[in-house]
């Protein structure tokens, strides 16, 4: 099992054992991850078994009571969260997918040049762009004001704090995210597979479709997990465009800590999330493998 | 459109079929839909407005604002804040994520897979979740909420990306050159400072960029951890409820143009490695 892989540790005989030498390498990073990634998920969930007030402090015990109140209670909020997190993430694909496309296949020597220019947000600070939306889709902004000065929209028309503006915000922030993955995964594509489509009479739509969109496959699904892990969590842009009946699990969650001091809930609510979210993405992983996704993650 | 969008070569060889005419013209269309908030911020940078908060209406240009960029003493510090944290944060992860991405892209070993996971579970959790986890550790601890705790949340967000980055970059590397140096008597220790570490420069840069670009633009996770301090991103979070002073679009244009420039020193840099390898 352990039998090393060390064609060249074997060259360089330090003090260190090259049996060791690995195990040494990922002590740092190991403790980091255990101490702020592991330990604060189990404590998350002790938390949620906690009983007591704000106002007395919390005390553990072994109470899991708190897990059914929160899905009874929020039941709405976790339907919405993946609701907007589906449809955002579709859309998402959807409008990136033409463009990727294009970039890695008919880009030609600027093909860097576009892809830049579709992340260029990504330089703009993240609540920023939110912002930036908030104004453009103003009831009296950029879009609204002038169509209903011409008439054409009715002076009560708006889309500001509807689940629209939410969905909209979350399809906008990941577009550049998912336009990555996509032309990564286009772009290794060898040209020649697609001009065999044509050569055995495969008409444009067939090759397309029976060729290059299999061989994308690894992007769209990496694309469509990070995408859409985000957007279910996200709670800014339901707090900045949206209004009190698109409230997300997010909203929640930060209400619960800070607003109302529940801790027991926000921790239930958010152990939740991470399990209906980890069970989507072991199916994934499963499906795909975790290397292929990292690849594509970074 | 430009016409140097579809190379001139092809034009001899086929028309250019509708379809993709019309593809093209839709990333185009993408591409203004991308820039559209970002030229709301520049051009509401300039605009005149008397109240103190950006207004729909264009009142005319003024330079007033980049003039008092620094006026507004919270922003200036919460912006301080969020460049104190994405630089330590980032080289913190560097030190700690290289050696991991190492021993992950050189070494086969117990528990590698189980590392994998966990890398790939911290890189695919919810911001929401790893925000509230660190919080119950923290409250748990009673450990009072500030700069440090920002600190260590950003850290445990960058390691992961970081770690991906760089292993990425050891796995093309050719290990032959780290043989010679052993063969010519280096210690492991002079092999890494002197070939492994100059080599890896490119991959420790771009993981650098990436971590510096996810800290200073965390809201989600340090919104959770940040107690009373405030960044860049919480402030500008806060004040959208009573109107956003101009200040927020022009230091925010000043991080926009900054990391154009960080990005394109970088593609610079790593065009010019790529030609001192061959």
């Amino acid at each position: 099992m352990a039998k090393p892989e060390v064609a060249a540790g074997r060259a360089h005989r330090g003090r260190i054992g090259p049996r060791l030498a690995p195990y040494l390498l990922s002590l740092p990073s190991w403790a980091y991850f255990l101490g702020l990634f592991l330990i604060p998920l189990g404590s998350m969930v002790i938390m949620a078994t906690a009983i007591g007030d704000p106002l007395d402090g919390y005390t553990i015990s072994d109470n899991f009571a708190e897990f059914l109140t929160a899905v009874s209670q929020y039941h709405d909020e976790f339907v919405r969260s993946f609701v907007y997190g589906g449809v955002s993430t579709v859309v998402t694909l959807l409008l990136a997918y033409p463009a990727a496309y294009w970039i890695a296949f008919h880009g030609g020597q600027h093909k860097s040049t576009f892809l830049f220019l579709i992340v260029l947000p990504f330089f703009v600070t993240f609540v920023i762009r939110v912002l930036a939306w908030q104004f453009i889709l103003a009831d009296q902004g950029f879009i609204f004001g002038p169509l209903k000065d011409l008439g054409l929209l009715p002076e009560n028309a708006y889309v500001l704090s509807t689940k629209w503006a939410v969905i909209g915000g979350l399809i906008y922030n990941n577009l550049g995210y998912y336009v990555l993955p996509l032309y990564v995964s286009l772009e290794k594509i060898d040209r020649r597979m697609v001009l065999a489509a044509n050569d055995l009479y495969a008409t444009p739509s067939t090759a397309f479709l029976r060729v290059v969109l299999p061989l994308s496959a690894p992007g769209v699904f990496a694309g469509f997990l990070l995408v859409f892990v985000t957007n279910v969590g996200d709670f800014i842009n339901a707090e900045i465009l949206g209004g009190p009946s698109t409230s997300m699990i997010g909203n929640i969650i930060q209400d619960s800590f800070f607003v109302d001091q529940d801790y027991p809930m926000a921790a239930a609510l958010s152990s939740l999330l991470m399990l209906l979210l980890m069970v989507s993405i072991l199916i994934y992983a499963k499906a795909f493998g975790t290397e292929t996704i990292q690849d594509y993650a970074a | 459109m430009p016409p140097d969008a579809v190379p001139a070569g092809k034009l001899f060889l086929r028309k250019v079929p509708l379809g993709e005419r019309l593809l093209n013209v839709y990333t185009w269309l993408t591409i203004a839909y991308a820039m559209a908030p970002i030229a709301v911020m520049v051009v509401f940078s300039f605009n005149q407005s008397p109240s103190g908060r950006i207004g729909l209406r264009w009142l005319g240009f003024t330079t007033f604002w980049y003039q008092n960029a620094f006026a507004i003493p919270d922003l200036t510090t919460a912006l301080v804040n969020s460049l104190e944290i994405a630089i330590s944060s980032t080289l913190a992860a560097i030190i700690l994520g290289t050696p991991l991405a190492l021993a992950l892209a050189r070494y086969r070993f117990r528990g590698k897979t189980v590392t994998d996971i966990v890398i790939f579970a911290d890189i695919a959790a919810p911001a929401v979740v790893v925000g509230a986890s660190l919080l119950s550790v923290f409250l748990a601890l009673n450990l009072p909420r500030g700069m440090p705790t920002i600190f260590l949340a950003h850290l445990a967000f960058n390691l992961a990306f970081v770690v991906v980055v760089i292993r990425a970059r050891v796995t093309g590397l050719d290990r032959a050159l780290d043989r010679a140096a052993a063969d010519l008597g280096a210690t492991p220790w002079v092999t890494f400072w002197k070939v492994t570490l100059p080599l890896i420069m490119p991959g420790i840069l771009g993981a650098g960029l990436l971590g510096f670009a996810l800290s200073i633009d965390d809201v989600i996770i340090t919104s959770f951890v940040a107690g009373q301090t405030l960044t860049f991103p919480l402030w500008v979070y806060g004040a959208e409820k009573t109107g956003t002073p101009p200040q927020v679009f022009v230091l925010s244009t000043f991080i926009f143009v900054a990391g154009l420039l960080l990005a394109g020193l970088n593609s610079l840099m790593s065009r010019r490695g790529a030609k001192g390898k061959t």
